[in-house]
């Protein structure tokens, strides 16, 4: 590649990090800043997840362009951080739920049940697809 | 140019690891420990992306990768804990 | 015969797909030993996949990962917004239930991961029976117009992919 190339290339990668470094501080900040815990999980599963995606893609622009070596597997993390991330902050929530929740309006489900971590199901066969494991 | 990139980065996971461990130490509940350290988890993933990146190889992939499966599992293990009072039933 | 030999047809391409990408190169060593893993892996783990979901449109689920993936952007500008200029008086924070129509484990799963990743809400619970999904909105003035739009941006989608 020509150098004019390969500086357009470093640009492009240094400005995804700089980018995904913006949104991980953003995110840490708002874990500090917000007041309550169900808020200060909006900010690290959503702005570090991007963060450190932006940082990846930086890392992946700059592998191909600069270095000149084909690299897929930066996608790999970013892909299982964004399947995992909902899951932590789902358990996070029904741990804090489960803690200090109690003293917590919740809004009604709208079904004869609670929620799931007060109640436990109304019977097997009702949720879920009820075919039998194979 | 990517070395200023690079030098920013480092800095501003490093402020947000540093915030993170004021949350950690601050508490006040148990799940809010719980999400500072999935969280510096994720930023000490981002440093080590970081450090791959300006060395220029990719040696430090598979600690980055083995370091997001470790904060999965581990996140996940604590949340059961404080749900069920067990990890493994 | 195929059906005992593949118990899972996406895993094994799935498998042998990431293989690939964590050795990191594209030949024909890595495709040989990626394929012998999406083969003995379905094998190995079928007796604990409980059911199979049933797709209708499976490339309808690229369009909604580009969607998420687009609202994902969207959200983080969104939120970041929130933290940095907004006084933590004046967010308006809510809790509010979402009625499904979804059914199916598989779909409910990826419906409450969309919500948690896209705009100012993260799903919190799931009612006992499964039909009711607990959602948390960092700052809504009015809570029903997250929920209608969740169910139309959302739900309707998933709907058409997950009968």
């Amino acid at each position: 590649m020509s150098g004019a190339g390969v500086t357009i290339v470093e640009a492009l990668a240094s400005l995804l990090i700089v980018i995904g470094a913006v949104f991980g501080l953003v995110g840490s900040y708002g874990l500090v800043k917000l007041p309550d815990l169900v808020m200060r999980l909006h900010a690290p599963t959503k702005a570090t997840t991007l963060g450190v995606g932006g940082v990846l893609l930086g890392a992946m622009v700059h592998a191909w362009g600069v270095e000149g070596r084909s690299s897929w597997h930066e996608l790999l993390i970013a892909l299982f951080l964004f399947v995992t991330a909902p899951i932590s902050a789902n358990l996070i929530a029904k741990a804090w739920l489960h803690r200090e929740g109690a003293d917590r309006p919740l809004p009604p489900t709208g079904r004869e049940c609670g929620w799931a971590n007060d109640d436990p199901p109304p019977d097997a066969s009702e949720s879920g697809r009820g075919d039998p494991p194979r | 140019m990517i070395e200023y990139a690079l030098g920013f980065a480092y800095l501003a996971f490093g402020a947000a690891l540093v915030l993170n461990l004021w949350r950690l130490a601050q508490g006040p509940s148990a799940a809010d420990r719980i999400l500072a350290l999935d969280t510096m988890v994720i930023n000490g993933i981002a440093l080590v992306i970081l450090i791959g990146v300006s060395q220029a190889t990719a040696v430090y992939f598979e600690a980055a990768m083995l370091l997001s499966l470790v904060g999965f599992v581990s996140t996940v293990a604590l949340t059961k804990f404080i749900l069920r009072g067990d990890v493994i039933e | 015969m195929t059906d005992r030999l593949f118990p899972h047809p996406r895993l094994s391409v799935t498998l042998m797909l990431v293989w690939m990408m964590l050795v990191n190169e594209v030949s024909l060593g890595a495709l040989v030993l990626g394929a012998a893993l999406g083969v003995v892996v379905p094998l190995l783990t079928a007796p604990y996949w409980p059911g199979r979901p049933r797709l209708t449109r499976g490339w309808g689920l690229a369009g909604f990962v580009a969607l998420v993936l687009r609202d994902v952007v969207a959200a983080n500008i969104a939120v970041a917004r929130l933290i940095i200029f907004h006084t933590n008086a004046s967010l308006r924070p809510a809790f509010f239930a979402v009625p499904l129509e979804l059914r199916q484990p598989e779909a409910i799963t990826l419906l409450a991961g969309a919500i948690t990743m896209t705009p100012g809400t993260v799903s919190c619970d799931l009612s006992a029976d499964g039909r009711s999904l607990l959602v948390h909105v960092l700052d809504a003035p009015d809570p029903d117009a997250v929920r209608d739009e969740i169910k139309l941006r959302y739900e309707k989608r998933l709907m058409e992919i997950f009968p």
